[in-house]
């Protein structure tokens, strides 16, 4: 659970740690997708780091803040956040993708801590404002957050979950874009544009907070902010590079969906330090 | 008392009430036609518990899942062709991969829809529904039978689809007749063939049978009102009593109640089989009557296929 402190020197130094499990875990599944992983390391760490209220040790805990990451694919940055937290065993990080795992290579249920199995895009948002107009209902006061790639935000069906929480108040919704600016077959801007995106998500209502995702410290104020926003849901744009932390890797639609090999993890591992 | 032929999502929007007034964990989520589902039977009385979406069918499914997880019964409600076609990918990933407790109940199914035409009739439901791990899908024969089964899902974990009719349709069934998920109802004995039909083409089945005892064809009846998991004992004693089926569903022959029939029969129990449906085509406007007529969905296109299906036998 959250004291509410933080210790940015330290969320830093465990940055180059998942970064190095996300590649690692890649490296020994021999599929996965490091680009959007890598990118969202920040986004995570100050999300279970600082922000969120929960107990690693009773995942199904009803008080519980809960975090459903749309962008299904990105299981290696999931499954290396919830094994670094105590969710489970670091070292079923190993069975990745493996026949009779439970660490799916999309996220999945199975896996103390995840909310919602996932995979195909566009899902999480709806869900996510089901789960906090129940809470309403239900008079709880934990928070719903929904993890979203920007090529994710080409779904219509996003769009028609963002109506849903704005014109329904959920300001205990957060969303948190994860704007790496590349998908799967290049720039998602080039493939389809999404700008402008700040201006766009204000239009359906939102309160939006434009930032560097990989600033913690960035982070952590967007937090603050939509912990003490009323009436209306919160986006954050988390301006990030995909890829981040591997110079091979930053800002490629090739690595959207590609494993490293031996050779390329070594490369990696020895910038990560 | 004599009740008058009653559309089946008549007895689904009075059961919900029903039940909200029992159960607080009655949830309901609309894509804006609660008027045509009746679902704004229960928005009348529990408006708290009821969400207007708007014509935003992906997000009336999705946010009925997410309901669902806060201990909430469900039911995404909307119109059959808007929910099973366009929403599938939810009800696949978020409902039933998931396995949410959400009830996806949906009026206008069939060419009984009548004037609208082809864009809102389904015809494809029952296939698109019961091929998804996790579902059980529903198709009542009456207003009565749409009660009792509203109440049922409604009590059982788990995704269900369930088909409701806009047409009216007469009353066959009982108050005190059991209704079982997976259990099919016997309406008729006989042993010269049986028909097992679903949804409006149970009466049709009857009034088939009524006229082939003129002709001294003994037909037995039997409304399959659940077509997943199917009642593959009611099948397999059905065929080995009268030696040959005819099904009979207000959907598409390919994928639907027939075809789930003759999967059974092909695996346990093979004989003459034949198939009363649409004929892989859509529907078009007009009046039901005119369009079960037009479609070959009338009993005398059952004692047709009963006749056909009794010569095979030999």
């Amino acid at each position: 659970m959250s004291s509410k402190t933080i210790d940015i020197e330290s969320l830093k130094k465990q940055a180059v740690v998942f970064r190095r499990d996300i590649l690692e875990t890649l490296e020994a599944a021999g599929s996965g997708h490091p680009g959007g992983s890598l990118s969202a390391v920040e986004i995570f760490l100050t999300l279970y780091g600082y922000q969120l209220k929960l107990k690693p040790n009773d995942p199904r805990w009803e008080d519980r803040d809960r975090v459903i990451v749309s962008k299904g694919h990105v299981s290696p940055v999931v499954y290396t956040t919830l094994a670094n937290f105590g969710y489970f065993p670091k070292e079923e990080l190993k069975t990745f993708r493996k026949f009779g795992s439970r660490l799916q290579g999309h996220v999945h249920t199975k896996v103390p801590g995840v909310e919602l199995n996932t995979g195909s895009l566009g899902h999480g948002l709806s869900f996510a404002n089901g789960i906090a107009l129940g809470a309403r209902m239900r008079g709880k006061d934990f928070r719903v957050y929904c993890i979203m790639g920007d090529g994710e935000l080409q779904e219509g069906s996003v769009w028609e979950a963002a109506m849903t929480a704005a014109h329904f108040k959920l300001d205990h919704v957060c969303a948190i874009v994860d704007y790496n600016k590349v998908q799967e077959n290049g720039p998602t801007n080039e493939i389809k544009n999404l700008e402008p995106l700040t201006q766009k998500w204000a239009a359906f209502g939102w309160q939006v907070l434009d930032i560097d995702g990989h600033n913690i410290e960035a982070l952590k104020l967007a937090f603050d902010e939509f912990n003490n926003t009323k009436g209306k849901p919160t986006v954050i744009i988390a301006n990030t590079v995909k890829g981040k932390g591997v110079s091979f890797m930053e800002g490629k639609s090739a690595w959207h969906g590609k494993a490293p090999n031996k050779e390329q993890l070594a490369q990696a591992l020895a910038e990560l330090k | 008392m004599e009740l008058k032929p009653t559309p089946t999502r008549d007895g689904f929007g009075e059961e919900l009430v029903a039940l909200g007034k029992i159960n607080p964990n009655i949830v309901v989520t609309s894509g804006d036609l609660e008027d045509a589902t009746r679902a704004e039977y229960f928005k009348k009385e529990f408006p708290d518990r009821f969400f207007n979406l708007g014509i935003t069918e992906q997000d009336v499914v999705g946010t009925a899942a997410g309901l669902s997880t806060q201990g909430y019964v469900a039911f995404a409600t909307s119109f059959a062709v808007f929910l099973t076609n366009r929403a599938y990918d939810m009800i696949r990933l978020d409902v039933c991969y998931n396995n949410c407790n959400v009830k996806v109940v949906c009026s206008h199914g069939g060419v009984t829809v009548g004037e609208d035409g082809a864009s809102a009739q389904c015809l494809e439901d029952f296939a698109i529904m019961r091929v998804l791990p996790n579902m059980k899908v529903i198709c009542p024969a009456d207003y009565i039978e749409a009660k009792k089964a509203t109440r049922v899902i409604a009590n059982t974990f788990g995704p269900f689809y369930m088909r409701t009719s806009r047409a009216p349709l007469p009353i066959l069934t009982q108050e005190e007749d059991a209704f079982v998920i997976g259990r099919a109802n016997v309406l008729r004995d006989g042993h010269d063939a049986t028909v097992i039909a679903c949804g409006v083409m149970v009466a049709e089945a009857l009034s088939a049978a009524d006229k082939l005892k003129a002709e001294g064809i003994n037909l037995k009846v039997v409304n399959m009102h659940t077509i997943k998991p199917i009642d593959v004992d009611m099948i397999v004693k059905s065929a080995k009593e009268t030696g040959a089926i005819v099904t009979a569903e207000e959907h598409q022959i390919i994928g639907g109640l027939g075809s789930a029939v003759a999967e059974v029969l092909a695996q346990y129990y093979p004989c003459p089989v034949e198939m009363v449906g649409v004929k892989d085509s859509f529907g078009e406007s007009g009046t039901p009557a005119q369009l079960l007529a037009h479609y070959g969905l009338k009993d005398v296109d059952i004692v047709v296929a009963v006749k056909k299906v009794i010569q095979r036998k030999k």
